[in-house]
């Protein structure tokens, strides 16, 4: 048990590090620090740097673009991106979509879709939650009804992550509504400018539009756009939900966070001293701290035990990082909105690319997208399977109850 | 990196855990308690003779040349044990004190004994107003030609009673909390003027009241340098909490198991209670709280032998931090889930959830480390 980094495990970090802060263009690096929202462009420009690096979909095989890194070194790869901070490559793409057309895909889809997603010259959304289907996602109801060399489908998906910027959209579709639930379901890809698609956005608590719902009207779509087997859908949605729980702990980018904490708490004044100074402040940023620090621990357990890892059965750790992640991440923001005291109030929407609002700020500059954040950080615990959904999974996987 | 165990490390915990079943069943651990010095001598013995009492120390002087993870090892199978022996006070802590402040004439007249297991140690160090606050000590070494004279009262020994020689805090300068002015001492047990009020700890340990009037210490009792011995104090017990949380992890992996099994086995209103979700739920917090004390537990392993203090410092703490907030969580969690049976003598899981509540206190609890973590600013999350 050797819990340093090798010589060359580190040297790779630093190559890594030195490229995104080279790379990477000062302007998307200050949005995120401030917490502000990326433009499509913003997002789209970093992941074309990536690809021209060879680092746009570093998990992904090396035939089709991967890097062949060490489970180590993926980890770092992305341990930098979060502490950069610098975008995310998107994960519809580059974890979901992707990995399961490797796996699952034909090799015409892989062909036609797999550079694509590592230039993002397609933008991806996940079409799987529904207004009935949420956490029992497999009473799901939007179907695809076989047409000749088509599948007509018609029904409404929700939560639909950037569907506004999207130019295709994965699917899950029930095929058989006589089959059990779980058996009757397929994954389809889809066009999003097939006829029949209206996107229509869902404003959220904290008036960011990332969400949407998505409703297909008899939209026709192409029979060769099946993913894999048709009734065999829910297993790979299954694949790509337990790929999604490992990315999900985010301990770099916690880590950025609590640096920005101290940051901002060592500038605010609470009567005569810094409000980093506060006892009780400073014992609820340590107590994050600890957390953060045990979970990055656990993370590396499960990064270094995929190495000795047979078949596809997640280290009992994983389950955990979920779970833990978003915690930590909601306690983060709470601390956020603390330090901002009475200039949490002031709402300032942000500049976007619909919606300009180019007042200057109301109190300190970087109060504006404090509040909103802490709103909006409320879904991580909802999201991929809520925390209670988690429990329920290691309740049964794990612990067999 | 890797957390994967070498093929000795896998033959050590194998080894181990062969012993603890043969060794340490529940009514063979209760016989034990029962015996006058309140642990086996006999056990001891094989401890000798597995090697596992020479596990940190040079070959020289017997022992195997282990580091922290062995120590991790043995410990952890120690807590799923419930182990009474003076392991951590003989081995961890008397022992430290001898391989980081011992010369070499010292260090070859005991340690040989440690590893054959013919002398136990213990660490008298706190005091009744002292806490967690290492440097509170007002227990006095005065000079006395070229002996020293000690006189204080020091309590909560662990295995103070049975110990047949005594690592001793006091103060040969400076006030009352200063970290300047601080002596460790070895001291026979025996010693005159030395007096132990020995009695049974809330876990099922021994441990002492120890009051010095006048004991007088030859120069071959001094250990490290006189009046700065504060650094060798705290990464002593920088490592005997490194041990103490793969030990919290022991008990906190055992009560874990043993209430998923009996939510499998204990049937009411017709089924299972395991298959009710409130239950599977709190079963998933206990697993999580282990599983981060685990981590935590791993990283005061790697960091109890970094050599730069403060940075060794803020680590174990944070360790010792998160030890006790699972250790709560997941004891209490084990008796609410276990009803009635979980309160009883009888059972084993109560007496897990003892021991963890009991490490909490020891070398600062939670709320403590967390405090100096919060004072000194701590940098984990960069360590």
């Amino acid at each position: 048990m050797d819990l340093r980094f090798t010589t060359e495990e580190l040297a790779f970090r630093d190559e890594v590090r030195a490229f995104f802060r080279s790379a990477l263009p000062a302007s998307i690096r200050d949005k995120l620090l401030a917490n502000k929202g990326l433009a499509k462009n913003d997002i789209v420009t970093w992941q074309r740097i990536l690809n021209k690096k060879g680092w746009a979909v570093a998990n992904w095989p090396v035939e089709w673009g991967g890097t062949g890194w060490t489970p180590v070194q993926q980890y770092m790869f992305q341990e930098e991106l979060q502490l950069t901070p610098a975008p995310q490559p998107l994960g519809f793409g580059v974890t979901m979509v992707g990995p399961v057309m490797i796996a699952f895909g034909s090799e015409e889809q892989k062909k036609r879709f797999l550079p694509r997603i590592a230039n993002l010259d397609d933008w991806w959304c996940q079409g799987f939650s529904e207004p009935g289907a949420g956490s029992d996602l497999a009473s799901l109801r939007t179907s695809a009804k076989r047409d000749g060399d088509h599948y007509v489908v018609n029904g409404q998906k929700t939560w639909t992550t950037l569907a506004q910027h999207a130019d295709w959209i994965f699917c899950l579709v029930r095929t058989d509504p006589q089959a059990k639930k779980q058996e009757g379901i397929s994954f389809l890809l889809i066009d999003m400018k097939t006829p029949g698609i209206t996107v229509r956005p869902i404003v959220t608590i904290d008036g960011g539009r990332e969400v949407n719902e998505v409703f297909f009207d008899d939209v026709a779509v192409p029979a060769e756009n099946l993913v894999g087997e048709e009734n065999k859908g829910w297993d790979y949605a299954k694949y790509l939900l337990g790929r999604e729980r490992t990315g999900i702990a985010r301990v770099g980018f916690s880590k950025e966070r609590v640096r920005r904490i101290k940051e901002l708490a060592a500038a605010e004044r609470v009567g005569d001293k810094p409000l980093l100074e506060d006892e009780r402040f400073r014992e609820k940023l340590a107590a994050v701290e600890v957390e953060l620090k045990a979970l990055e621990m656990t993370q590396l357990r499960v990064v270094a035990a995929e190495r000795n890892r047979v078949g596809n059965k997640p280290d009992p750790a994983s389950s955990i990082l979920k779970i833990k992640g978003s915690e930590i991440q909601q306690a983060t923001t709470e601390l956020l909105l603390e330090i901002v005291g009475p200039y949490a109030l002031p709402y300032q929407p942000e500049h976007d690319e619909e919606e300009r609002w180019n007042e200057p700020p109301i109190g300190p500059e970087w109060a504006g997208p404090i509040a909103p954040t802490y709103f909006n950080t409320r879904k991580v615990s909802i999201y991929g399977g809520t925390n209670e959904i988690q429990k329920n999974i290691i309740a049964k996987a794990i612990l067999g109850l | 990196m890797d957390f994967d165990l070498t093929e000795e490390q896998r033959l050590l915990k194998e080894s181990l855990d062969r012993l603890i079943g043969d060794r340490y069943a529940f009514e063979q651990r209760k016989s034990y308690g029962q015996a006058p010095e309140g642990w086996s001598r006999e056990v001891w013995a094989q401890f000798a003779e597995l090697g596992l009492l020479g596990l940190p120390f040079a070959e020289k002087y017997g022992g195997s040349a282990g580091g922290p993870v062995e120590t991790m090892i043995a410990m952890e199978a120690f807590g799923r044990a419930l182990a009474l022996e003076p392991f951590l006070a003989t081995v961890v802590l008397g022992g430290g004190f001898l391989r980081h402040g011992g010369s070499a004439d010292q260090c070859a007249a005991i340690i040989p004994k440690i590893a054959d297991g013919s002398l136990t140690l213990a660490f008298a160090q706190t005091e009744r107003h002292s806490r967690y606050d290492l440097a509170d000590i007002s227990t006095t070494a005065r000079r006395d030609g070229t002996a020293w004279v000690l006189d204080g009262e020091k309590g909560v020994v662990l295995h103070g009673d049975t110990a047949d020689k005594l690592i001793v805090t006091a103060r040969v300068g400076g006030s009352q909390r200063d970290r300047d002015g601080v002596g460790v001492f070895m001291v026979d047990s025996k010693a005159a003027g030395l007096s132990r009020r020995g009695y049974p700890t809330q876990d099922g340990l021994r441990a002492a009241e120890i009051v010095f009037s006048g004991v007088r210490v030859g120069p071959e009792g001094v250990l490290g340098e006189l009046g700065a011995a504060s650094p060798l104090v705290e990464r002593v017990v920088d490592e005997a909490i490194a041990a103490l949380c793969a030990e919290a992890v022991g008990t906190m992996s055992a009560m874990h198991e043993l209430t998923v099994d009996y939510l499998k086995t204990r049937r009411q209103f017709g089924r299972e209670i395991g298959s009710f979700q409130i239950l599977q739920h709190r079963a998933v917090d206990m697993l999580i709280a282990l599983e981060q004390a685990r981590s935590m537990a791993m990283f005061a392993t790697m960091m109890a032998s970094e050599e730069d203090a403060p940075v060794r410092r803020d680590a174990l703490a944070a360790a010792k931090v998160q030890i006790g907030r699972s250790g709560r969580l997941v004891g209490q969690q084990a008796i609410q889930l276990h009803g009635g049976i979980g309160m009883t003598m009888e059972y084993k899981v109560g007496h897990y959830f003892k021991r963890a509540t009991m490490i909490d206190t020891m070398f600062g609890d939670a709320d403590h480390h967390l405090r100096e973590l919060a004072r000194r600013g701590g940098s984990v999350v960069a360590a």
